[in-house]
């Protein structure tokens, strides 16, 4: 069990020589044994190493807070695909087909994921150019049957993606969804680094989680410089990670209120998310918390005299969210849209890899704040929350208990701000290493991987959102719904377009 | 029913009173129009320049002529298009020569406008013409459309419609149709795979019609300027008539400009 993998702690950086270079058959058994013995895959990826294409995969043991690390060279440019065996990998090998042009032999719905050009020149196993949503789609043929489409461009403002149902009458038999629209080229441009882009390329891989992304690529620069970051930096670190977590939280239980008519939340909850948003702007001067943290610390100091005035705020703001939420659960209107609508069962969300809210909303008690936890995590301990039914109800309710416990947290932190600097040196990053990261961000576990060449430069860099995982989950808690539940389904995951397409 | 009262009373009238009052608080380190001092620059200093992420800053030379000899004073011009208020410009200069003010009134007409000397006059947003003022003026639906955009411009051109801002007030609102919209506001670089999408919607709204680009990367690309996956701003694929600048802009400085272009705001420039 496991026994192949290199057991790594988060965040901890391994010299690229000690992490196992398995040959294929191996580096599948390792897989697929780790799958069945409690380890998720969090990444797999490409990248390309003397000539070669290497895949490398990152498993998470959430029980015994393990990281397990394995690579495997390819000799040619085929794969046999896992994904039969082990479905949570579907969209990681279609992500590394496309990007490096390998073959995954037995995938069974082998497409493009981005339409992007691959990350290693020349190398593509698709006919043509990528034109973006020009793709076969999955279809039922039959009377009465019939397709909606939906995207790239939607009603509200909101980010761009394509969805596809196979409807009868109302009823959805099947959804795909199709993205890609957001390509920005950004792994591309983190290779070479880090050099003056870099932070603000990743502020904003996601910008509604500028500092969850901005934190997991914090804890890979400092593992692999062995930078140490003072307490106070690592507490509003924490801070800020909450606060972004209370202003999505509120804003997506609002806009769920929004979707099934009930306005009073939906209004209120638009202002208070506000409330959290300018609280981030109190620490950093953007409401995104953009600027704030770097490799080493942060760049803002909260002074002790500020500190009174943002606990009042933050109460104010709290008591609002508990107050306006609380109405939810007592609107019989509201509660008889959000239950068994969405239905994704436990057994369904551990097969296909899901993380975060969604996973929590499954009875899946996985959280990268308490199962790995870094920085001030490993001092103050936040409860894991979990809800049972996996429908928009229990996707709601998870949202609805972290905000109270970030709120405490927000709150404990600080009172007690460490009286130290907030920002270290940062000694340059060691040559051939390579560091995984994950971070807990509003949405759910966040992965960087960073891999230095032998002139400590960035020779790779993988992200992989929350959402690279979730999608799926939503396309299948369509079926056998309504089509006219889609709207209150999809903002029941609110995933990232931009944290997919990257 | 009663506890849902109870709350609507407590929770209160929350809408700003800008502009009938002054707009809110900034918080502390707000980061809005830069104020640039040349006089301060030393000779040849160019830290500012070298670590500005989206290189929107250039440094040039100007003689400064006197009697006897012809000196040179440093010109730095700052290119708001570009800039995404980051705070590395203003940590890295020696001599505090450069600093963010919190002045969020940063919208302009033309792409020239955003380009600010040390004079740092900001030809702020002209009203639309009268004809366009009397189609538009109360009565505005936009279309908005994410092109590449992270998802946090998105986010504050969306708050505007939650009721601490309410731009319902002034006749202006979000619509789910290019066909219902008088105008179109891009978000986003414009990527490649979003490109096409964005002409239809524009070319689907009647004339006459405005293009409001909102943000660093609708403006110029942003950091992504130059990626050959994106098309370094919404210009190149829709004639723009006004832009907002910033990483994200506040709420306010995307409201203000939209105030401007109705002609609701008309203090002209600013100093």
């Amino acid at each position: 069990m496991a026994g192949e993998l290199l057991l790594l702690r988060n965040a901890q950086p391994a010299r690229l020589a000690d992490v196992p270079l398995l040959s294929i058959p191996l580096f599948r058994t390792a897989i697929l044994d780790a799958v069945w013995n409690e380890w998720r895959v969090s990444t797999l990826f490409g990248r390309e190493a003397d000539g070669h294409v290497e895949l490398v995969v990152v498993m998470a043991n959430d029980g015994a807070g393990q990281l397990g690390i394995a690579r495997t060279r390819l000799a040619g440019d085929e794969f046999l695909s896992l994904t039969p065996e082990c479905p949570q990998l579907h969209l990681f090998e279609r992500e590394i087909a496309e990007q490096y042009g390998i073959r995954m032999t037995g995938h069974p719905w082998m497409k493009r994921v981005r339409f992007q050009q691959p990350l290693r020149l020349g190398a593509s196993v698709f006919e043509g150019a990528p034109v973006a949503g020009v793709t076969d789609f999955f279809r039922v043929e039959g009377e009465e049957v019939h397709e909606v489409a939906v995207g790239p461009v939607h009603a509200g403002v909101i980010e761009p993606g394509h969805f596809r149902f196979q409807c009868h009458g109302e009823r959805v038999f099947h959804l795909e969804i199709a993205l890609g629209y957001q390509h920005r080229g950004l792994e591309r441009a983190l290779i070479g680094g880090p050099q003056k882009k870099t932070p603000y390329y990743l502020e904003t891989v996601a910008g509604d989680t500028t500092i969850g992304h901005m934190l997991a690529y914090c804890h890979a620069v400092e593992g692999l410089s062995g930078a140490r970051v003072p307490a106070r930096a690592q507490a509003l670190r924490g801070i800020a990670l909450e606060l972004e977590r209370l202003a999505n939280h509120t804003g997506d239980l609002g806009a769920l209120s929004g979707d099934v008519a009930f306005l009073p939340t939906a209004s209120y909850c638009g202002r208070i998310r506000g409330d959290y948003l300018n609280l981030s702007a109190e620490l950093c001067g953007s409401r995104f918390g953009r600027g704030l943290l770097r490799p080493g610390g942060v760049l803002f100091n909260l002074t002790d005299d500020r500190i009174a005035t943002l606990i009042e705020r933050l109460d104010n703001a709290t008591r609002d969210a508990v107050e306006s939420i609380a109405l939810l659960w007592s609107t019989p209107t509201v509660t008889e849209r959000f239950e068994n609508t969405g239905v994704i069962e436990p057994e369904l969300a551990e097969e296909i890899g899901m993380v975060g809210v969604a996973a929590r909303a499954c009875g899946r008690a996985i959280d990268v704040r308490h199962d790995f936890p870094t920085g001030v995590y490993r001092f103050a301990n936040v409860p894991v929350m979990t809800a049972h039914y996996g429908d928009v109800n229990s996707r709601a309710s998870v949202r609805w208990l972290e905000l109270e416990r970030s709120a405490d947290f927000v709150r404990e932190q600080l009172q007690a701000l460490p009286a130290t600097p907030v920002r270290a040196t940062v000694p340059p990053l060691a040559a051939d290493t390579l560091v995984a990261s994950l971070t807990e961000g509003w949405r759910g576990e966040i992965c960087h991987v960073a891999i230095t060449g032998s002139d400590g430069t960035l020779s790779r860099y993988k992200i992989t959102d929350p959402s690279f995982h979730n999608w799926f989950g939503l396309a299948l808690a369509l079926r056998d719904g309504e089509i006219s539940d889609f709207p209150l389904c999809n903002k029941s995951f609110n995933l990232s377009y931009c944290g997919h397409d990257l | 029913m009663l506890k849902t009262l109870l709350t609507r009373a407590r929770q209160g009238h929350r809408t700003i009173k800008y502009p009938d009052a002054a707009p809110p608080a900034m918080p502390a380190h707000f980061r809005g129009a830069p104020r640039i001092d040349a006089s301060r620059c030393p000779d040849g200093c160019r830290e500012c320049a070298d670590a500005c992420p989206t290189n929107a800053i250039t440094i040039s030379q100007r003689p400064t002529d006197s009697v006897l000899s012809t000196q040179y004073s440093a010109l730095v011009s700052l290119d708001l298009g570009r800039c995404i208020f980051c705070p590395e410009c203003e940590n890295a200069c020696p001599e505090e020569a450069i600093a963010f003010s919190d002045d969020y009134r940063l919208a302009t007409r033309t792409r020239g406008d955003l380009v600010a000397g040390s004079a740092a006059h900001l030809e702020l947003a002209a009203a639309l013409d009268d004809k366009l003022r009397r189609l538009f003026g109360r009565s505005l639906k936009l279309r908005v459309v994410s092109a590449g955009d992270c998802n946090a411009c998105a986010a504050d051109v969306n708050v505007l419609s939650t009721i601490g801002w309410d731009i319902g007030r002034f006749g202006i609102q979000y619509v789910a149709s290019p066909r219902h919209a008088d105008g179109l506001v891009v978000m986003g670089p414009v990527t490649e795979n979003m490109r096409l999408a964005l002409k239809k919607t524009w070319e689907a709204i009647s004339d006459p019609k405005i293009v409001i680009a909102v943000g660093a990367c609708a403006i110029s690309g942003g950091i992504y300027a130059g990626h050959p996956e994106q098309h370094d701003g919404a210009a190149g694929t829709v004639p723009v008539d006004m832009f907002i600048p910033g990483c994200p802009p506040h709420p306010l400085t995307i409201l203000d400009g939209l105030l401007r272009l109705l002609g609701r705001i008309e203090d002209g420039t600013r100093a």
